[in-house]
């Protein structure tokens, strides 16, 4: 058995989950696909939020798949750092707004 | 930033024959990745064979006033290596008879050679339909004696490309040397100011955009239209076209990629984006190089590497298109590096 969970080697092999159900993964990949097109949004645009969303999931695949999209789409260091601290604010902040929920409480308990 | 050329630092890949064996050794003798001849077998197209020449491409000479971390040619202040006037003379008589439709000047820094000027002069004088001068832009503004350059190209009705690997600063002197941007930007609008690169102007100036690391180029016309945007904005800068062109693992990429440990990965991604589409529009096969000394390869890489066209015809005094055309390409493994994607030429993109 391997000793690690995450091999970078797997990334390569996203497309293969379609080899056992190919119904849901064809549509997966077409949705995907999609999904990643200029539209209202740039293919630019789409490539940073994604590179943001990956690391909210901590998805090591994602973070890997979308820092080299991202030069190879000639995105700065300084645009990829800024779109990680938009998912870091909105993380931290997603912990300290339900501080309101332990004020609440405190302040219902507390004499 | 580099400061020296692998020849001037006697690195054990100025020597080509080093080159081509790592190109064929490791992954490719194991096996674990197929060798590029084999690849286009699958798909019927080995061997590659040139047909009609369309683009004659005559590298001056190495000197250059710069010196790119991803320089192919290895190209420097310190290389000697520099076309005589007699071999231009010799490349004259070809340029008078080839039915090609573009020349393509480079080096180096082509403008370096003493007898540019002159040879320019000669060449126009023939009335080839595109004359291409790979210009870098900071020769401009490098030395009084070039500032004129501009004028220069317009009087001649040059057909400048230039490299420029991002719109900002950071990423552009990191390959390309400190302060090669701002002279770049300087360079670039005094260009516009002659009518170079602006809309509807006949006066063209391309843009060769090659990426700035281990990875490969993104969409050609996203980028051109990011560059277009950015320099638009930040500098009133105009230009034409955006060529998006990827590194191939020679020379000092090579270097770079071997010394910072990305030269299997990138040889699989260059593996992995194979696009038998390329193949059939890979520039060798229209293209003819021309080294400094007058010798013939199938493109700069191959010049470079130091692998001769393969045919009874090896140098420019014995030029015959006949016999040149139909002509087994010469390959290796760096070959996939034009066949990666949307492939990738001098003139950017094939498909």
């Amino acid at each position: 058995m391997q000793k690690t969970y995450y091999d970078p080697a797997d990334l390569k092999k996203f497309g293969s989950i379609s080899e056992w159900n190919e119904e849901l993964g064809s549509k997966f990949f077409e949705y995907y696909n999609s999904v990643f097109k200029e539209g209202a949004l740039s293919e630019r645009e789409k490539s940073l939020i994604a590179l943001a969303v990956a690391h909210t999931i901590q998805c090591p695949y994602c973070i890997d798949a979308y820092t080299g999209d991202g030069l190879q789409r000639g995105i700065t260091k300084e645009e990829m750092m800024e779109a990680l601290h938009v998912a870091g604010a909105i993380r931290g902040g997603a912990s300290l707004v339900h501080g309101v929920q332990m004020m609440n409480k405190v302040n219902k308990l507390e004499m | 930033m580099t400061q020296k050329s692998l020849h001037k630092r006697h690195s054990e890949l100025a020597n080509s024959n080093r080159q081509l064996q790592i190109l064929s050794n490791g992954i490719f003798l194991s096996g674990e990745l197929p060798k590029f001849k084999d690849k286009i077998s699958e798909t019927g197209q080995f061997p590659l064979k040139a047909k009609k020449l369309e683009i004659l491409q005559i590298n001056v000479g190495y000197m250059c006033n710069q010196v790119c971390e991803h320089c192919h040619v290895d190209a420097g202040p310190d290389r000697k290596e520099i076309m005589t006037r007699e071999t231009m003379q010799q490349c004259l008589e070809v340029i008078k008879k080839t039915g090609a439709h573009t020349l393509d000047l480079t080096g180096g820094a082509p403008e370096m050679n003493p007898n540019f000027r002159w040879f320019v002069e000669e060449a126009s004088k023939v009335g080839i339909k595109d004359f291409i001068v790979r210009s870098n832009l900071t020769i401009i503004k490098s030395n009084k004696k070039y500032q004129d350059l501009p004028e220069f190209f317009k009087t001649y009705n040059i057909h400048i490309v230039s490299s420029m690997p991002h719109w900002t600063k950071g990423k552009t002197d990191k390959q390309r040397g400190d302060g090669v941007f701002d002279k770049s930007i300087t360079a670039l609008q005094e260009l516009n100011a002659i009518g170079y690169g602006m809309p509807d102007s006949k006066l063209r100036l391309d843009l060769v955009y090659n990426p700035t690391g281990a990875f490969l180029p993104g969409n050609q016309t996203a980028l051109e239209k990011d560059f277009k945007k950015a320099l638009l904005e930040d500098f009133g800068i105009h230009f034409h076209n955006l060529f998006a062109i990827t590194n191939l693992p020679i020379s000092r990429f090579l270097d770079y990629l071997i010394a910072s440990g990305n030269y299997e990965d990138y040889m699989y991604n260059l593996v992995e984006a194979y696009n038998p589409i390329a193949v059939q529009n890979v520039m060798c096969t229209n293209t003819l190089s021309v080294s400094w000394n007058g010798y013939l390869y199938d493109c700069d890489f191959n010049q470079m590497l130091e692998l001769p066209v393969n045919s009874s015809v090896k140098h420019i005094s014995e030029y015959n298109e006949e016999l040149l055309e139909g002509r087994n390409i010469v390959i290796s493994q760096h070959c996939y590096g034009c066949t990666a994607g949307a492939g990738s030429s001098c003139q950017g993109s094939v498909t």
